[in-house]
């Protein structure tokens, strides 16, 4: 019998609880959802006064909607690239090699991600203050890819860790180089773990507030643009349909990447 | 073709260490073109780390390893014209069985329909036609190994290194592997390098062989040569089972207070009022234990002086050990050519 084998069924009393925890965590997500088609355009009021898709043409029409999304789909990008070269390389270096600090690197590389947001973020605005660099679309890079690293390092040291380094010997021994190895051998042995751990470094980039809010110039990301508008709201249902597109982009890597590496247990830690 | 006598694999005074232990000390060795060599010890004897600094995959502290003449230090592995079957296979994962086979011609840039005729004589070789599209996973440990085996053989090494290629197998299929490595290295007249801790193996398929001691060879030679004539304790008792004589029971079957070593199946288990043949030593004693084991059966005798094992062939099946219970008086005669000195290990 399968209830045998995967334990007693849950009494009713903690499928309720359940029921209301899963609840609890997404009735928000599904009120955004709902007044996206709002016709009223200045408060959420209640029940809907009446349904539209309007809004979802005007968002598009609006030349600092494009704007910010291009800005957070650009950062986002770019400091994936980042992360990818610097985490995997961190990665190799943990586990082909042993040096001094080597356990101290992945303490280094996690606190980033570790520390609250506003520390990472006031002390990198203060790092790019006392080195004279104008704020702009590379600063945010740079904050950004601070803790999209530490996604992508866990992402490959976990798969290096289930890599058999015979695997690298073999290789050499049937007569390729150091360049070959890495291209027939080693990136397809982490390919995997690389679009995984890039993926979830994009989403983690782009929906980032507090370490944007530090290191942006005047330019303002998606997040950052949907803060400005809750404050001094103008079309409210179009923040909403930013909203809904904003959780459909979030949702595609995170979803992927869950699905590539679902056989794989110890990618913990990639996720804040 | 080399000229005749060039050592295909020679070690010159060859040391590595790592850290405090000396894996391989002051190691001096050639083996011969086209011989199945074996390198036999237990764990960490230095056996292993041997092959590798032949691979390249190490380099030697002081001393020189020759590949057909050649000086291969600072040699990297992948310009060494040698292969090696991995302990644990090391099979490519990602890529198929054809694509592992052909991997090493396909960095040497063979064209693929060439490449895909080689593959498949290999397959043919290691007895794996029709498994080409598999991944490795879907195979068995002994499918895996004779992937591994063709993987390597198909870039024609002039030597092949085995590191324990057949440790992981159950015994079964390690015995029927056995005489198939031994026909296929026939076959394609390469230089095996093989090495394992298993003596049964290394006897049963070696030209020659040496035994491995903490970072030494104790001995080279034939496995007859050393399973006949062990030149140190040590390689008495590593290679098949022995009784080592010392003190009284030395003095009285080998003649001088040295060190001997007799071979259980040589010693015969006579009446205790038997007469003793010219040429044979003999000793008296009770029968300790007798443990059958279906093909022979070893009988502990406690003779003056110590404990001696004899291994019988029960040629009567079970009643071959009628006679032999424990208590009962027994004389024991062995050949003096069988009773075997042996010095000292270094």
């Amino acid at each position: 019998m399968p209830s045998d084998r995967h334990g007693p069924r849950a009494g009713w009393g903690l499928k309720a609880a359940t029921a209301g925890g899963v609840l609890f965590l997404h009735l928000p997500l599904l009120i955004i959802v709902l007044y996206a088609f709002s016709i009223e355009e200045r408060s959420f009021a209640f029940p809907i006064p009446g349904f539209t898709t309007q809004w979802f043409g005007v968002a598009w029409e609006r030349e600092d909607v494009r704007r910010a999304l291009w800005l957070s789909v650009k950062v986002g990008a770019i400091s994936m690239l980042v992360a990818l070269v610097l985490g995997t390389l961190a990665a190799a270096a943990v586990w082909r090699s042993r040096f001094f600090g080597r356990e101290a690197i992945s303490l280094l590389l996690i606190l980033p991600i570790a520390l609250p947001g506003i520390i990472t973020g006031i002390s990198l605005r203060s790092a790019i203050g006392l080195l004279d660099i104008p704020f702009s679309t590379w600063t945010l890079v740079i904050g950004h890819a601070t803790f999209c690293i530490v996604v992508v390092y866990n992402n490959v040291l976990a798969r290096f860790r289930r890599t058999s380094r015979a695997l690298i010997e073999a290789s050499m021994d049937l007569g390729a180089d150091g360049f070959q190895t890495l291209r027939h051998v080693i990136l397809p042995s982490i390919a995997t773990a690389l679009l995984a751990g890039g993926m979830l470094a994009f989403a983690l980039s782009f929906d980032e507030v507090i370490v944007t809010t530090f290191t942006a110039g005047q330019q303002a990301t998606l997040p950052i643009w949907m803060l400005s508008e809750l404050i001094r709201p103008r079309q409210r249902p179009v923040t909403n349909v930013v909203a809904v597109f904003v959780i459909c982009v979030t949702f595609i890597p995170i979803i992927a990447a869950f699905w590539l590496t679902r056989d794989a247990q110890d990618t913990a830690g990639a996720l804040k | 073709m080399t000229a005749a006598g060039v050592p295909a694999v020679a070690f010159e005074g060859v040391t590595r260490r790592f850290g405090d232990v000396l894996a391989v000390d002051d190691v001096s060795f050639s083996i011969a073109d086209g011989e199945f060599f074996s390198m036999l010890g237990p764990s960490g004897s230095g056996k292993t780390t041997c092959l590798r600094l032949v691979a390249g995959f190490e380099q030697p502290g002081s001393g020189h390893i020759r590949i057909h003449g050649v000086n291969v230090e600072g040699v990297p592995p992948y310009r060494r014209d040698v292969n090696t079957v991995f302990q644990d296979y090391a099979l490519f994962p990602h890529m198929t069985v054809g694509g592992n086979i052909e991997y090493g011609l396909m960095i040497r840039k063979v064209p693929a329909a060439e490449r895909r005729r080689r593959a498949e004589e290999m397959l043919a070789l290691v007895k794996l036609d029709g498994l080409y599209a598999r991944k490795p996973g879907q195979l068995s440990g002994g499918q895996r190994q004779r992937v591994a085996l063709a993987r390597a053989l198909i870039n024609q090494p002039r030597v092949l290194l085995l590191d324990e290629p057949l440790g992981a197998l159950d015994l079964k299929l390690r015995e029927a592997m056995q005489a198939e490595l031994k026909a296929i290295q026939r076959q394609v007249g390469i230089t095996f390098v093989y090495v394992t801790h298993d003596q049964g193996e290394a006897l049963s398929m070696s030209d020659r062989l040496a035994v491995f001691n903490r970072g030494r060879i104790e001995q080279i030679g034939s496995p007859a040569e050393v399973y006949d004539h062990p030149a140190t304790p040590f390689v008495a008792g590593f290679v098949g089972q022995t009784n080592l004589l010392e003190g009284y029971l030395a003095q009285r079957l080998g003649g001088f207070p040295a060190t001997y070593a007799v071979r259980p199946e040589r010693i015969r288990i006579v009446a205790p009022d038997a007469d003793v043949p010219s040429g044979f030593a003999s000793i008296d004693g009770k029968v300790a234990s007798v443990t059958y084991l279906g093909a022979n059966s070893r009988v502990e005798v406690d003779a003056d002086g110590g404990m001696l094992a004899v291994v019988e062939q029960n040629v009567d099946g079970g009643a071959s050990v009628a006679g032999r219970v424990p208590g009962a008086v027994v004389r024991l005669v062995v050949d003096r050519r069988h009773i075997q000195a042996v010095s000292a290990s270094r």
